[in-house]
């Protein structure tokens, strides 16, 4: 196909030097994923998992993958510009993708908790990476997780050690400069929790308010052994220029739990695909979500539930609330496997539309080989309760303080969820000031 | 203290209300009878302000300000409650938050200071227990999972928490037992005062026992065809309301 041998993608990857693909074990997969992309392109709306997204302004931008720090200063420190900068944590930075020591925390080496950037891992840590790292996401067919493992420079490598419960919030944040047009980040990260172990982890995208769009195209991957339980919190606030897609894939033992909350309040274009594999019996799986759009947003999450083992149980939540002319995707496909008997999985999707020109497209979807299981599903898309707010006024509450308590609530059913007390209440701030905006 | 003057309104197209004249001052009880479909609670939501209904002649005022062009907030801020028939299930906004919100909303518009949480909840701690509510229903979602008694009791509990000038119950007795009937009563009558007025909606004088009116008023097909004092509900209690309907017509 020529116009595949024309994209500039391929061409800047045979350029690559040595010291850019990293350690020898990864080249041949870089390679196998370089040749998936060019093999497949990137998605087209006539591919069904991208149905209703059109990423076609991602394929037209200048790809310029970042090796190395622009040593560009940013302006404000991170601290006022996360959304979580008020919340304590362990924080680590990257900038364009790549680690920024001078911003973030020390590196956290001690009592069973490592977390460090991923060039100091290929050097402290190779077996553990060789062993872990893309082995998750191999399996998916995904173009963009096929660039990210060809293209991938920087991200942090976070390891539980068995039986240690993490006490600090681990907090990843990765800012994007908008310096420089189409520069394209690719950050990798790799999240292992050992037996009985536990841990909170912050993965949070902003940007540090420059005028060029980005494309942030990240993977992070989770290996949850038996008995551990992870909460993990992604919150994305990229500017409205940029373009920003994600891959989570998640692997579950035996007995352990996952729940992962994801807050989409940013980005032009945002495509948050999940892969959980609850892969032991009685494991838990919890994927929660809000995202918040206006103007011409458009935020998409994808995911695929595999249940590979009897006994799991699987909750989605997501609600969205729409303004404008934006758009919500919402795509859940549970998977019951033959052997997975006694699954109890069940998703939702709800959406609250501010304007009649915001659109939401929603498909729950249940695929089951196993016979005795407990699957449901359902979506609702609805309009603010007029009943509802004309109580609130007749008590005296103004009608603008009573649409954002209507809102504030929907969006707290998602906010709700998340265990960690100090990050839930930062983010409920964060959604009550969003909505405080919201045109009333 | 309130005036309603040849009042007619209506839904898309549809008169209801067809020429109401009604005028209450502070420290009368009224109270509002009629057969189902006359028009009683177009009349509450109406003097509460929802939005929908078309007026297309007629005033409405209260202490000389003209209530037609406020939204239902500036008139709770001026002192109108309307004890809902149906009062709302709002999933995910506390009660306690909520009452707090409006409270503040009503004090900052009569250029009173707001509460802090600290006076507000002894404030509302008193209120509750005069009303016999359960004692975790203020940190329940607003009427999410209350019976119909608990969603009456708190209609009339918000009313003793925001003191308004005049208050007006849609209906407030249906589906309440009798011991519910007599706390909700004692509540109303609570909050009785030379300077308030009430305004009971009603389908059976049963209510009336209890919130005893000063006026009694038949609303029927859009119009108040017969007015009288408290005796007037026991007559129709005792003899329906076919008598009133046959007499206007005659007298129309």
């Amino acid at each position: 196909m020529p116009e595949i041998d024309l994209d500039p993608r391929r061409e800047i990857f045979d350029q690559l030097d040595q010291q850019k693909l990293g350690p020898l074990w990864l080249i041949p997969i870089r390679k196998a994923a370089v040749a998936r992309f060019a093999d497949a392109g990137f998605p087209t709306r006539r591919d069904e998992d991208w149905r209703f997204t059109d990423v076609s302004p991602i394929r037209d931008l200048t790809f310029k993958p970042v090796y190395e720090a622009s040593g560009r200063e940013l302006s404000g420190s991170i601290r006022e510009r996360s959304l979580l900068g008020g919340v304590r944590t362990h924080r680590m930075v990257f900038v364009d993708g790549i680690y920024a020591s001078e911003l973030s925390d020390a590196p956290l080496i001690e009592d069973g908790v490592t977390v460090i950037d991923l060039k100091t891992g290929f050097e402290s840590d190779a077996l553990h990476l060789q062993e872990h790292m893309t082995r998750y996401s191999q399996s998916d067919q995904n173009a963009f997780t096929a660039l990210n493992t060809a293209y991938f420079a920087d991200g942090a490598v976070v390891k539980v050690e068995r039986g240690v419960s993490c006490r600090t919030v681990l907090h990843l944040v990765f800012v994007t400069s908008g310096g420089e047009n189409g520069v394209t980040v690719h950050p990798r990260n790799l999240v292992t929790v050992g037996d009985g172990a536990s841990v909170t982890l912050v993965e949070e995208y902003i940007d540090a308010g420059g005028k060029a769009p980005c494309f942030t195209n990240s993977v992070i991957e989770f290996v949850v052994e038996e008995g551990a339980a992870v909460e993990h919190i992604k919150v994305q606030d990229e500017s409205t220029r940029d373009f920003h897609v994600s891959g989570l894939y998640a692997q579950l033992k035996r007995s352990s739990r996952f729940r992962s909350h994801s807050l989409a309040l940013g980005a032009k274009l945002s495509r948050h695909n999940i892969r959980t594999r609850l892969d032991g019996e009685g494991s838990q799986c919890v994927l929660n979500g809000l995202y918040l759009t206006r103007g011409e947003q458009l935020a998409d999450h994808h995911m695929v539930v595999d249940h590979a083992k009897p006994h799991c149980e699987s909750h989605e939540y997501f609600n969205g609330i729409l303004d404008d002319q934006s758009r919500g995707i919402f795509h859940g496909r549970i998977l019951v496997r033959q052997e997975a008997q006694k699954t109890d999985a069940k998703q939702t999707n709800k959406n609250l539309l501010l304007s009649d020109e915001a659109t939401v497209n929603t498909k729950p979807q249940l695929e089951i080989y196993a016979d005795d299981v407990k699957c449901t599903h359902g979506a609702t898309i609805g309009q603010m309760d007029e009943e509802a707010i004309f109580y609130l006024r007749a008590r005296g509450v103004p009608q603008g303080v009573a649409r954002r308590m209507l809102m504030h609530a929907f969006a707290g059913e998602i906010i709700d969820r998340i265990e960690c007390d100090p990050v839930r209440e930062q983010l409920d701030r964060v959604v009550w000031d969003r909505l405080e905006d919201e045109g009333v | 203290m309130f005036k309603i003057e040849n009042l007619h309104a209506g839904v898309e197209g549809r008169e209801i209300l067809k020429g109401v004249n009604l005028e209450i001052n502070a420290g009368e009880v009224h109270a509002i009878m009629g057969p189902n479909g006359s028009g009683k609670s177009t009349l509450g939501h109406i003097i509460a302000g929802r939005e929908g209904y078309d007026v297309s002649q007629g005033a409405m005022e209260f202490k000389g300000k003209d209530l037609l062009d406020l939204g239902p907030e500036e008139r709770a801020h001026l002192g109108i409650f309307l004890a809902f028939q149906y009062p709302v299930e709002i999933p995910g906004v506390n009660t306690t938050y909520f009452l707090k919100s409006a409270v503040n909303e009503v004090r900052k518009a009569r250029g009173l200071p707001e509460l802090d949480a600290v006076e507000f909840l002894k404030y509302i701690k008193e209120k509750a227990a005069l009303l016999q509510l359960p004692g975790d229903f203020l940190k329940r979602a607003l009427n999410v999972g209350f019976s119909g008694g608990e969603k009456k009791r708190n209609e009339i509990f918000q009313m003793a928490v925001l003191e308004p000038c005049f208050a007006v119950l849609d209906e407030t007795d249906s589906g309440l037992d009798i011991d519910a009937l007599k706390v909700v009563s004692n509540g109303v009558n609570q909050v009785k005062s030379p300077d308030r007025a009430q305004l009971v909606i009603t389908h059976y004088q049963r209510l009336l026992d209890y919130i005893v009116p000063d006026f009694v008023h038949v609303l029927y097909d859009g119009r108040i065809i017969r007015s009288g004092g408290k005796e007037l509900a026991l007559e129709l209690e005792e003899r329906g309301y076919d008598w009133v309907i046959e007499s206007a017509s005659v007298e129309a």
